[in-house]
């Protein structure tokens, strides 16, 4: 039976949603116009007071906030709150630039920890549970977030945070963990280094997996279930709107649902900054209406997203968003096409190679390269050199037609691709433009 | 009648092979032949040792992807049109040779040795024994 953290609201009717949203949007908009001089002075250019904002059906008169409105703003440019009323802050890796400083309200908080255990629930979790978070700890939201949600849905919470793989492996076992919070591609490795320990996935005590905080195919979905053994649940967020949790999956499998009372979400293209219809593709925009200290109008997440309100087989009635298909600013426009890591992910898996690869662009007498190298696995090597060469090619062509431009493939040793225990460096562009 | 060739996958860029062959040396393991495959990116080193167990063992724990492949070790006669004569019974039994290397680790008075790869080396061995063909066996390799 489906279980619910919060079951009256997040199976809500639509009606009730909606008016949440709007009562709290109204709310939020005077809040920044009153505390926030960066905001008012965006509105007033727009020549918009609070006034002009009585519903949701008036967001879209709302300017955007990008990510360099919060580097102009930082530190304290965006607070809403004075600071002796806020408790925490937590930060962004910092490598788009100058890093973003989130601040957080108790009250912050504790709805940031219900998204959490909203998320932990709706994959299983639930007291008897043992939740071994391996996400970092720190300023990165991943370890605080998940261990708060964890710990109001009542799991006993191993707080390893990330790194030191040894010792993740030897607490899941020893204090059979249940439910693995981490980076997709970090449980990929423990699984991997499982299974070189000799461990089946009958083995491993571990039922299910919250992954997030970069992207990753259905295919390393299913990778990581069998090596694993278990479910492999995907988490959503952003630190600019609290962090992991502002969607999570339902026992669907298929797509994430939006905590739509802490956050509207719309869809945009990103040229025209135009709304988009329900079911367009485009970038995913995001209002936090219940957040008091750093709470976001209409913050463009750069990643490249649908939204569908189909009803869902859990009961829940929130709206949910599919996997992103690439952020733009993951994007590389490769012989002016566009090319997302994760699809040239889904070739290399559905050929059979594994998910270690890294994508090196370059540009050689003004035409772009792109060369995939891939790792060699034990199933794919042969004495053979003339089926090694078939299979390459095999690949060539594959990612040719998915990409719609010719890739080399160059594959390299076992474990000679750089893996970090956060998020994996993906792509190395070298080109300079 | 095969022995057993160890194919080890190495990156073919300075060092790669010695790295590999340092892996052998540090535990002691005997190389008989080898021969390298090679395209532009990587290589397939092709290794006849004494202990395949041993030599799995360790290139398996230092990270290196290898398969065993069933070869003949053909003894051929040292002397003019030897080789040629050992080839013309593989054609005569219908045999694909596709690829050889020569094989230092046992040199006789008046024969040499080689490394078959073929495509069928149950084909291969009966008819290289039928006619007299003398071929190396996996225990002759461990005691040498």
């Amino acid at each position: 039976m489906e279980r619910y953290y919060q079951p009256e609201i997040e199976t809500a009717s639509r009606e009730q949603i909606k008016a949440w949203q709007d009562e709290r949007l109204v709310k939020q908009v005077r809040h920044v116009w009153d505390n926030v001089p960066y905001y008012r002075k965006k509105m007033e250019q727009k020549g918009l007071t609070p006034a002009d904002i009585t519903s949701t059906k008036d967001l879209h008169k709302l300017p955007f906030v990008t990510k360099s409105d919060l580097r102009d703003a930082y530190p304290y440019g965006l607070l809403a709150k004075p600071l002796s009323d806020c408790v925490r802050i937590q930060s962004t890796s910092g490598t788009t630039g100058k890093r973003v400083v989130a601040f957080y309200t108790q009250h912050d908080i504790d709805l940031w920890e219900d998204c959490c255990a909203r998320a932990i629930t709706a994959v299983g979790g639930t007291k008897d549970d043992v939740c071994q978070v391996s996400y970092g700890y720190g300023l990165f939201t991943g370890g605080p977030g998940l261990n708060g949600g964890s710990h109001k849905v009542g799991c006993l919470t191993i707080p390893t945070s990330s790194g030191n793989t040894e010792r993740q492996i030897m607490f899941i076992q020893d204090l059979q963990a249940t439910i693995l919070c981490c980076t997709p591609s970090y449980a990929a490795y423990l699984g991997e280094s499982m299974k070189e320990m000799g461990l089946t996935p009958e083995q491993i005590p571990l039922k299910a997996g919250i992954f997030g905080a970069e992207a990753w195919s259905e295919e390393m979905r299913h990778d990581i279930e069998a090596t694993l053994g278990i479910k492999a649940y995907d988490i959503y967020g952003l630190t600019e709107l609290s962090g992991p949790g502002v969607s999570f999956e339902c026992s669907a499998q298929s797509g994430m649902h939006i905590n739509e009372d802490h956050f509207i979400a719309e869809i945009i293209d990103p040229d025209t900054g135009e709304v988009l219809p329900e079911g367009e593709k485009g970038e995913l925009v995001f209002t936090s209406i219940t957040k008091e200290a750093f709470p976001l109008l209409r913050y463009r997440t750069r990643d490249i997203c649908m939204l569908s309100s189909e009803p869902c087989s859990c009961g829940r009635t929130f709206i949910k968003m599919c996997k992103p298909m690439g952020r733009s600013d993951d994007m590389l426009i490769i012989r002016g096409v566009n090319v997302f890591p994760s699809q040239i992910e889904t070739v290399l898996l559905n050929k059979g190679y594994s998910a270690n690869y890294q994508i090196i662009v370059d540009r050689v007498k003004s035409t772009d390269t792109l060369d995939v190298q891939v790792e060699m696995t034990p199933e794919m090597f042969t004495d053979n050199l003339g089926e090694i060469d078939r299979r390459q090619k095999e690949l060539v062509e594959g990612l040719r037609s998915m990409l719609g431009i010719s890739a080399k493939v160059t594959l390299v040793a076992p474990k000679s691709i750089v893996r970090s225990e956060g998020k994996a460096v993906r792509v190395i562009d070298k080109r300079k433009i | 009648m095969t022995i057993k060739q160890i194919s080890v996958f190495v990156e073919n860029n300075s060092g790669a092979l010695n790295a590999m062959t340092s892996v052998l040396a540090e535990h002691n393991i005997d190389m008989r032949a080898l021969s390298l495959a090679e395209t532009t990116d990587f290589g397939i080193a092709r290794i006849i040792v004494d202990d395949v167990y041993k030599a799995t063992t360790v290139l398996k724990d230092a990270g290196y992807i290898h398969t065993i492949t069933p070869v003949l070790g053909v003894a051929i006669p040292d002397t003019p049109g030897g080789l040629n004569k050992i080839l013309g019974f593989l054609a005569e039994a219908k045999v694909n040779v596709e690829y050889m290397y020569a094989f230092m680790g046992i040199r006789e008075n008046d024969k040499a040795y080689m490394i078959f790869h073929v495509a069928d080396p149950a084909a291969a061995s009966a008819a290289l024994v039928s006619k007299g063909v003398k071929m190396l066996e996996q225990d002759a390799l461990e005691n040498i």
